[in-house]
């Protein structure tokens, strides 16, 4: 049986079914909606204004890579400026390939790019270090947490650097939902105050960052790079396995086979929580050691750093914290960051 | 597990202790322990009753919702949990005068087997059993079918208002009056539980109401609303006896283990602006009666053992998702895996209750304060549906647009609501033009009941009370929006705005 007529131009033959509303596309058509809807959440939001300098997240992954695409194609319309930034966590056998991708894409597209190396930055301290430190403790490896917290540091240095006024990351519906799970999961009660919404505004010396790709589902974004033949690194990273956003992920996607809308109705659910003023975050002041935005003595990059640095990596991760202000031994406190970037701690989803 | 706020610990040089035979009691230190609770805390006997005991009624003294002589109505499904609850009360009442509990109790059992697709035997043998066990317990008790709603009244679903709820002062008060009045009636008046007053019943269900019901339920295409609109008709019902009776709360006996899968359900279905109604302790959403939980702290292991030590009776009753596959609904899927991440990670299930108790009533930061908004007409919360500078406004607008080329189907029939409101709650005059039913009772629902619309293809099953209310509603909306351009003076002309 033939497909049927694109429902939009009439004159092709479908190609795809939306995953959502089940209409039946040309694969041009499904991508000049796709670009549109992402332009209405920009715009409406007011996410990007005219003149910016916008700073774009690169991985060499799906979300990136049609985050960059897509705001390439609509940077003339929203007249921004894109640079792409990338990070480089120093995670063997993984990152030096995505960082591959990245550069390949930069060239295909003319785009500007940066990469910000952890060990640069953070005192020599790579990912496959800092995981090899955590692994000691025994209980499954917390390396995630520290890799999240540093990189939105290192995204933040390397947009200073180009002199970008925004920051864009790829997050989709799916990562916005599976986050709002795991926050309920662990408890996070801090996380669940501060997210949903569109992005933040950015405090204090912070720059404003936003996810563009925030109400588009995971589906769209593979079938949008599917049509547009865009070139990722489609591998996941080494230690994801042991990340608890796992278990968040089976359950959606057992979710989204129950009910097509599980994904939209729960990034509306996260919209709305309404969290006790004891369980948000207390306002911010400066970090004690780098001067940046932070909620409590020590940014949360400093605070895992001193941690790893002593030789006790979950020192940071934990209820207590009252060892931060500890000395440690004298031979212990070897490599300090010199003059860690003056940028903020990363607000989570 | 990674859980926020996990202490660090250095590593452990070997396991801890496994309980030997020769281990006691962890608090008495001096019986033999029968019950492990929470991760290698062993109890005896005595000291689990009092633990269990002492839980319950903390969580009704610290709350202090229950004011003495008050009626309470105690929702019984014949499960576990509420069968505990039951039990518990029953004990509580004939404890020695002090430290008794002083409330009006009576039950009611709502008989559900009509949206199971129960046999008539089968059902008939399941209301003996439930009429044996209320009459052992002793209570005022009422068996209600749940075809009943079939002749509900429309004012069911509009909030009454309350008194507002006493002080600390005010409560510390009614206690002391009370007891001073109990004092004076004497000791006699005391002892005696009163005696089991004949069931009041409506008679028993007809034909064509279970007929109607059962047409009902089959024509909802997914389970997840099924178990959502079964979930609903029977808060209406339970509430009608409530209000018709003069019982002024309502206790539920939701243990934690089901809260906090159902705080995780009611998030996947996109209610997450009433999570702290949905699982609270207090829920006064209806007004004049208070819906109370105060089984809220109690873990469904708990449950079990005591049940099983104390030989709570209880009676099985099939649910309409009984035997279901595990994929089937939301419900199962969200229960299945809060079970085994609890086997995973011990602490799961507590993790969720206490952020759940960070949650406060209360509409997000940000939005409109002030006058509260339209209810719903089905759960009675306030509208959680924004205009369209919501995010997810335009996300289930760009889900349920569908495109123009396709021919109009017939408007009584329509699968999904296809016009624009669906998102927007300003925009309402093209679907007024249209005069469609079914989407002049969608704009009264909030998110999350919109959401189980969908799998309903038609409203026309749905009980009179729910079709009537909407009806109303948006009459009077239209009066409203009217109202402006009357004038006052005239009076030859017709004073019914509401007519069209």
């Amino acid at each position: 049986m033939p497909a049927p007529q694109c429902a939009s131009c009439r004159k092709a033959r479908a190609a795809l079914r939306r995953p959502r509303s089940g209409q039946a596309l040309c694969g041009t058509c499904f991508c000049a909606a796709f670009e549109a809807e992402v332009l209405h959440t920009v715009v409406a939001g007011r996410l990007l204004p005219p003149g910016a300098v916008v700073a774009v997240g690169a991985s060499g992954g799906k979300d990136s890579t049609v985050l960059a695409h897509v705001l390439r194609e609509l940077a003339p319309r929203l007249a921004i400026s894109l640079h792409l930034v990338a990070v480089d966590e120093g995670i063997g056998g993984y990152r030096d390939a995505a960082l591959a991708a990245v550069r390949r894409q930069a060239a295909r597209w003319e785009l500007p790019l940066t990469v910000v190396a952890y060990a640069e930055l953070f005192g020599g301290w790579t990912m496959d270090a800092v995981a090899r430190s955590t692994a000691g403790s025994g209980r499954s490896r917390s390396c995630c947490t520290f890799c999240g917290v540093l990189r939105r540091r290192a995204l933040e240095e390397g947009a200073r650097r180009v002199g970008a006024t925004h920051v864009v990351t790829g997050h989709n519906a799916d990562d916005m939902a599976e986050t709002v799970l795991m926050n309920f999961l662990r408890g996070d009660a801090g996380r669940l105050a501060r997210g949903g919404g569109l992005g933040s505004p950015g405090e204090g010396g912070a720059l404003p960052r936003c996810r563009p790709l925030q109400l588009a589902s995971q589906k769209e974004v593979v079938l949008y790079a599917h049509f547009r033949r865009l070139d990722y690194f489609s591998e996941e990273c080494v230690y994801a396995p042991e990340a608890f956003r796992g278990h968040a992920r089976e359950l959606l996607k057992l979710l989204e086979a129950a009910r097509p809308s599980a994904v939209l109705d729960l990034v509306h659910s996260a919209e709305r929580l309404a969290l006790a003023p004891a369980a948000r975050p207390p306002p911010p002041g400066a970090c004690s050691r780098c001067g940046a935005l932070a909620s409590r003595a020590l940014c949360q990059a400093c605070a895992l750093l001193d941690g790893l640095n002593r030789g006790r990596p979950r020192l940071a991760i934990g209820k207590g914290r009252g060892g931060l202000d500890e000395e440690g031994p004298p031979g212990r406190r070897g490599s300090q960051p010199s003059g860690p970037p003056a940028s903020e701690p990363i607000p989570g989803f | 597990m990674c859980e926020v706020g996990e202490d660090y610990r250095a590593p452990a040089g070997q396991p801890p202790p496994r309980p030997g035979r020769e281990q006691k009691c962890v608090k008495c230190k001096e019986g033999l322990p029968v019950v492990v609770i929470r991760a290698g805390d062993a109890f005896c006997r005595d000291c689990f009753k009092a633990f269990y005991v002492h839980k319950f009624r903390a969580v009704l003294g610290k709350n202090r919702l229950i004011f003495p002589g008050e009626k309470v109505l105690l929702a019984w499904s014949g499960g576990p949990s509420s069968s505990s609850m039951l039990w518990q009360v029953l004990e509580g009442l004939s404890r020695d005068s002090a430290k008794r509990l002083r409330f009006v109790p009576g039950v009611v059992y709502a008989d559900e087997g009509a949206a199971c697709g129960q046999s008539p035997e089968d059902r008939a043998k399941t209301v003996a059993e439930a009429k044996l066990v209320l009459q052992s317990v002793g209570f005022p008790w009422h068996i209600v079918a749940l075809e009943e709603v079939f002749s509900l009244p429309p004012s069911v679903l509009r909030c009454s208002a309350r008194e507002p709820v006493g002080t600390e002062g005010a409560y510390k008060a009614a206690v002391d009056s009370f007891l001073q009045q109990q004092h004076a009636l004497g000791e006699e008046q005391q002892s005696l539980p009163c005696p089991p007053r004949p069931p009041i019943r409506a008679g028993p269900p007809t034909a064509g109401q279970t007929e109607a019901l059962s047409t009902l339920f089959s024509s909802v295409e997914t389970l997840t609303a099924k178990e959502e609109l079964l979930r609903t008709l029977r808060t209406h019902l339970i509430l009608h006896v409530a209000r018709t009776h003069g019982y002024s709360k309502v206790m539920m006996g939701d243990s934690c283990t089901r809260l906090a899968i159902k705080l995780m359900t009611s998030l996947a279905l996109g209610r997450g602006a009433f999570l702290a109604w949905d699982t609270g302790f207090s829920d006064e959403r209806h007004g004049d009666v208070v819906v109370v939980r105060p089984m809220r702290e109690h873990t469904l292991k708990e449950v079990a053992f005591y049940n099983r030590l104390f030989a709570v009776p209880s009676v099985f009753t099939p649910a309409v998702d009984t035997k279901a596959p595990e994929k089937a609904s939301i419900h199962r899927l969200m229960e299945a895996f809060i079970l085994r991440l609890q086997a995973q990670f011990p602490s799961t299930v507590s993790t969720v209750y206490r952020t759940s108790e960070k949650l406060v009533k209360a509409p997000r930061d940000g939005c409109a304060a002030g006058t509260p908004g339209p209810r719903c007409l089905l759960c009675m919360c306030v509208l959680d549906v924004d205009t369209a500078d919501s995010a997810t406004a335009f996300g289930a607008q760009t889900s349920s647009q569908l495109p123009q080329t396709q021919p109009p189907v017939a408007q009584a029939e329509a699968p999904t609501v296809s016009c624009c409101c669906t998102g927007m709650g300003g925009a309402r005059h093209c679907c007024r033009t249209e005069e469609d039913p079914r989407a002049r009772v969608i704009e009264q629902l909030c998110y999350g009941c919109r959401v189980n619309m969908k799998d309903l293809p038609s409203l026309d099953p749905l009980p009179p009370y729910i079709l009537a209310e909407a009806q109303l509603r948006s009459q009077r909306a239209e009066a409203e929006q009217i109202q402006e351009y009357l004038l006052e003076d005239r009076e030859d002309e017709d004073a019914r705005p509401g007519e069209s």
